[in-house]
């Protein structure tokens, strides 16, 4: 196995001038050449059907693909909370420094300086960009943006529309990606599913997908490929992400030769709806913004929480002194408003306690009630009641907080049947972001010219944890305002490249395989359901890769890992043929490729002997039981190589000249 | 509890489809869709062929799912999805009735799953507004009034999930239409290209075959994201304009 | 639709008035003086072809686009749901055949038997010749049950037409504001009610006396 060398390709010069000059010298690629050019996008959520509209303007001929019946639907449109600017529009000393700053430490000391500055420096654009499109962001009664801040900084600078962020900002991509449509400077292919990268001389020159209408396997060439696809959550089977949300297309570039860095880098949120059953699908995410107003809370007793688990008693009934808000107690500084791993580390710690307070003992209270009695009381005092009764103070106080969180609490009600201003929330720390990915460089290039990842498929800003209301950010960051200008280091080279032929024997290579794949599935006809394996693996990814994680555990879970996958091999069951529409043939490939990217994950949490962001090992903790850094040994990004035996980890050592590495506390 | 379902199955876009009928054991914390999951695994378990339907995030907001249940598109609760419709609005022993979204120009593809790449074409028409990446001016430099800004927001909250079309009598794509043409026409930035916007989107959506609007306000009541008919409205006035306006 | 809609609304109205002259006890001199008024004026006379000409362009239009919509929906649901829309609006084309069908077998019944010299002569007041006696024509109608009876099930069919149209034109001349529609839907409600009501006192008030 030969050593890869991993750089970051990041140009010289002092970080705040870095990527203006870089623009400015960068090499271009001129209209009359662009015409000759072609790109395939994968992927069209905020970073692929920016990316693809924005290179459509630029002038080139862009291939669009997406397995979904429209590019609409891609996930980014479930996001709900917002999008972070360095726009200081509200005075309050925000900037691009310190946005760089937030997400540095943010992120645990563990993404490239170079790339967050970046992010940070082109996040006023996006702004700027999206209102212009047409997106309805919230507003003052001045006619100006409205903000609100978020969990993890100290300013208010998250731009928002309603708790629908993500609707709106993909919504105002896909109509942009749309007129690209209209005008043929972009195709787009719907239902079609990438499944092979080609590679042609080393380069990047072409796809293989399925049409998932008909089961064909089609052939895509270009100068170039770029990936958009999103995270891989869904490897631990219940997650936020959407059912089709997948690794796939990541994974089979990294099949061939791209690297997956961090992988063990997963983002659990704290405040999601707790698991019901076993039948369960997915899990729904409540907006982090309910932290500002609920408090987290558990019995003090085993006792109370064991008779609220069976239902003799509720959450109400606890006496507030018989309560433990542990968040408030174990972090007075910042409360419940701590980081999400933070958050999430310290239910699981309640709930391992015995303290959970639902049937399954996975559960805490999100408790509304004082921030009703106090925006009541508040509510009385400005109509001037004197003297307001206990029922008016609460119904003033309820009126505030469906103000606030009415969408979210209407979507909490539908789901549980229980009424959240009556009861306090039942809530549990659900998969919900990775912030590992496709290794890329400075120009977001992977290591395999041609191949470029954007958002959440890459790895490149959040380091071992995302801050909230910065996923958007990023997405759109990647496709609107950088891949537009690197993507032109790579084809400046190309401008003497003929059309990239799709009949040659590298295509032939890569669809034969394709087939033998899918012919070797369709072909076990097993007893098991593809959803039983999916499921499976979810389950011992959460146990012992979740949210905290100890070597043995990890060895162990490697171990049914591999042992899973023999079984899926040999006692899957896909019904129907590979000729048609088939969704039971599409989720088999999808979770195949899953059961070798956690085994990939169990390796690098493994690798990695430190505690850090998403990241908790129980072996690296302090006497508190916080999470224990080690920045002597571990900072690098770890990028692994696909080995059927034993993945081959690679090194890329992070520098910080500007940011100086310290311990997270939030006492 | 114990349901009856009678599923629309028909295996491909050619074939004729019929309802058949399927014995499930469910329990009132599912959703609609996990019901049918269980359905489907208890399918495959007999070897058979699963039940096709189209989902995604499961919490309301990307538009993917779409089953008719009991006559109603996205079934009996008022702006819910079927991802989000539960079990518990069910009692043990009913009859459910699950068929594809009906009309001309969302043709069936496979069992429940329609082709609704019309829409698509609809905005490709017209449903955004003209400007290149770069070219914005600051976020701040036209002020919207707040409530021009909510009501453009309520107009574009709309999934594109196509209950509109599935509930009209006449298979029409006005609410989904007016919903776009609000949305953009309300706001300053989206005001210039508005009359050809319109124009040019109304068009689109008769060639793809959608019917006429005759106002029953059926899509109005099926709308997950209760989206107002005061569009559609606001779509005919922008429409006349465009064919008898000054300029036309 | 909605002009050709809101015109022959605003017939009806002219019509009603004319036609609870009816109910005077006067042996039908007001109505008969009326009657030769609004065939032999050369004004009404031209407003009228335009009235025909209308309620042609109105059958024909809705006839064509419910034609189309039908093909545009294609399939029907096997268990379809009447939750969701009012049924009068989901049957307008229905409804308005009914109607038209009504309009032959009341235009045939008075206006034909008039034009074909068919009806007795009466003098009357305002003029110093005989006019048609259309009043007991009427009259005479009036009192089988069975055409009593075809004109309560016309006026039905138009309180259901009208219970739809009325708002449904407002809504397709793009007139739809958050404080004026329910005005505009209360309006079209009552006049939906009042109108057919009232046409259909003549007949029953005829019935009895």
């Amino acid at each position: 196995m030969s050593s890869i060398d991993l750089k970051s390709n990041t140009p010289e010069g002092p970080l705040k001038t870095k990527w203006s000059e870089y623009k400015g010298t960068m090499n271009l690629v001129a209209p009359n050449n662009k015409r000759r050019i072609e790109v395939i996008v994968v992927g069209t959520g905020l970073a692929g059907a920016s990316a693809a509209a924005t290179l459509g303007e630029l002038g080139y001929n862009v291939k669009a693909f997406t397995f979904h019946d429209s590019p609409r639907r891609a996930h980014s449109i479930a996001a709900q909370g917002g999008i972070n600017a360095a726009k200081n529009y509200q005075n309050d000393g925000d900037s691009t420094y310190r946005l760089f700053y937030d997400t540095i430490k943010g992120g645990d000391y563990r993404s490239r300086e170079s790339n967050v500055y970046r992010l940070a420096e082109v996040s006023a654009s996006i702004i700027d960009q999206c209102v212009a499109q047409g997106v309805p962001f919230a507003r003052e009664y001045g006619g100006l943006l409205a903000n609100r801040s978020f969990g993890g900084v100290q300013v208010s600078r998250t731009f928002y529309a309603r708790g629908q962020t993500g609707q709106q900002l993909l919504i105002g991509a896909y109509q942009a990606l749309s007129r690209q449509i209209s005008t043929g400077q972009v195709k787009m292919y719907n239902r079609h599913e990438m499944l092979d990268l080609v590679k042609v001389d080393g380069k990047a020159r072409g796809i293989i997908t399925r049409n998932l209408l008909t089961g064909k396997l089609e052939r895509h060439a270009a100068h170039c490929v770029v990936l958009a696809t999103g995270g891989y959550g869904n490897v631990f089977y219940l997650s936020t992400n959407a059912m089709n949300s997948n690794v796939s297309a990541a994974w089979r570039s990294v099949r061939r030769g791209a690297l997956m860095a961090n992988p063990c880098f997963t983002q659990i949120h704290p405040t999601c709806i707790p698991v019901s059953g076993e039948y369960q699908s997915k899990l729904t995410l409540m907006s982090e913004s309910l932290r500002n107003d609920g408090r987290v809370w558990v019995p003090k007793t085993e006792e109370d929480a064991i008779a609220i688990r069976e239902g003799r008693k509720k959450g109400n009934d606890i006496a507030e002194e018989d309560r433990d808000y542990y968040l408030e107690r174990r972090y007075p500084a910042f409360g419940n408003l701590v980081p999400r791993d933070v958050a999430s580390r310290a239910a699981k710690t309640a709930c391992d306690e015995g303290k959970g307070v639902s049937p399954t003992g996975l559960a805490v209270f999100l408790d509304f009630a004082s921030a009703i009695e106090r925006y009541g009381k508040a509510a009385a005092h400005s109509k001037n009641i004197s003297n307001p009764s206990q029922k008016k103070i609460l119904e003033l106080g309820e009126s505030v907080v469906s103000q606030k969180y009415g969408n979210l609490f209407e979507m909490y009600e539908k789901i549980t049947g229980e009424d959240p201003y009556k009861n306090p929330m039942k809530i549990y720390p659900a998969v919900h972001y990775t912030m590992g990915g496709v290794w890329v460089d400075y120009n977001l290039q992977t290591n395999i010219p041609g191949l470029f990842a954007l958002g959440e498929a890459n790895f490149s800003d959040h380091g071992a944890n995302r801050l909230g209301a910065s996923a958007l950010m990023q997405g759109l960051a990647d496709g609107y305002f950088v891949i537009p200008y690197t993507i032109g280091q790579f084809l400046s080279k190309e401008i003497r490249t003929p059309m990239i032929s799709d009949q040659t024997a590298e295509f032939d290579a890569a669809e034969k395989a394709v087939q033998d794949r899918i012919d070797n599935l369709m072909n076990i006809q097993g007893n098991q359901s593809v959803e039983s394996f999916h499921r499976r693996l979810g389950k011992i990814m959460w146990e012992y890769c979740g949210m905290s994680r100890s070597a043995e555990g990890l060895k162990k879970g490697r171990q049914m890992i591999r042992d899973l996958r023999d079984e899926f091999y040999k006692d899957v069951f896909i019904p129907g043929s590979a000729n048609e529409f088939n969704p039971e043939l599409e989720k088999a490939t999808k979770v195949a490729d899953f059961l070798e990217l956690g085994e990939v994950m169990m390796c690098d949490a493994l690798d990695r002997n430190e505690s850090c962001g998403g990241h908790f090992r129980e072996e690296y903790q302090t006497p508190e039981g916080e999470a224990l850094r080690n920045d002597a040994d571990y900072t690098y990004v770890s990028a692994w190589e696909w080995n059927d035996k034993d993945p081959i980890l690679h090194k890329e050592d992070l520098e910080f000249k500007n940011v100086e590495l310290k311990t997270r506390s939030y006492k | 509890m114990k349901l009856k379902l009678k599923i629309w199955r028909q295996p491909s876009s050619e074939a004729r489809g019929r309802l058949e009928s399927y014995i499930v054991e469910a329990n009132e914390h599912m959703s609609f869709l996990e019901m049918m999951d269980v359905l489907n695994e208890q399918l495959i378990a007999e070897k058979k062929e699963p039940v096709a339907f189209e989902h995604d995030c499961r919490e309301g907001i990307c538009g993917t799912c779409n089953m008719v249940i009991n006559g109603r598109p996205h079934g009996p609760q008022r702006g819910t999805t079927t991802c989000q419709l539960h079990m518990r609005h069910f009692n043990d022993g009913d009859v459910i009735t699950v068929e594809p979204w009906r009309a001309k120009a969302f043709p069936v593809i496979k069992d429940l799953v329609v082709d609704r790449s019309g829409f698509d074409r609809i905005i490709q028409a017209g449903g955004y507004i003209s400007v290149n990446t770069g070219q914005a001016p600051d976020g701040n430099s036209i002020p919207i009034e707040k409530d021009t800004a909510s009501e453009a927001f309520d107009a574009a909250t709309c999934i594109g999930c196509g209950a509109c079309v599935a509930a009209c009598p006449n298979g029409s794509a006005m609410l989904f239409t007016s919903a776009k043409v609000a949305h953009l026409g309300k706001l300053p930035q989206g005001k210039v290209e508005h009359v050809a916007r319109v124009k040019n989107m109304v068009d689109q959506m008769d060639e793809e075959g959608f019917g006429n609007c005759s106002n029953t306000g059926a899509c109005e009541v099926e709308c997950p994201k209760e989206i107002s008919i005061e569009n559609i409205a606001m779509l005919n006035r922008s429409y006349m304009a465009s064919i008898f306006g000054a300029n036309k | 639709m909605s002009l050709t809609g809101l015109f022959l609304i605003s017939f009806l109205f002219v019509h009603l008035i004319g036609n609870l002259q009816l109910l005077y006890d006067d042996g039908g001199e007001a109505f008969n003086t009326y009657a030769y008024f609004m065939t032999h004026n050369p004004l009404i006379k031209g407003i009228s072809y335009g009235l025909y000409f209308f309620i042609l362009l109105h059958t024909i239009q809705g006839v064509i686009i419910a034609a189309k919509n039908r093909s545009a929906k294609g399939y029907k649901y096997s268990k379809p749901s009447g939750e969701n829309a009012k049924w009068a609006s989901k049957n307008m084309a229905l409804l308005g055949l009914l109607i038209l069908a009504f309009l032959f077998l009341h235009m045939g019944d008075f206006w034909l038997k008039m034009k074909l010299g068919q009806l007795g002569m009466v003098a009357v007041e305002a003029y110093d010749f005989k006019v048609a006696d259309l009043y007991s024509r009427v009259s005479i109608a009036y009192q089988n049950p069975i055409i009593v009876g075809s004109y309560l099930i016309g006026l039905v069919a138009l309180y259901f037409h009208l219970s739809h149209g009325f708002s449904s034109a407002f809504q397709t001349l793009g007139l739809n504001h958050k404080k004026y529609t329910p005005l505009i839907n209360g309006l079209g409600m009552l006049y939906a009610i009042v109108v057919p009501l009232a046409f259909a006192v003549i007949p029953i008030f005829m019935y009895f006396k």
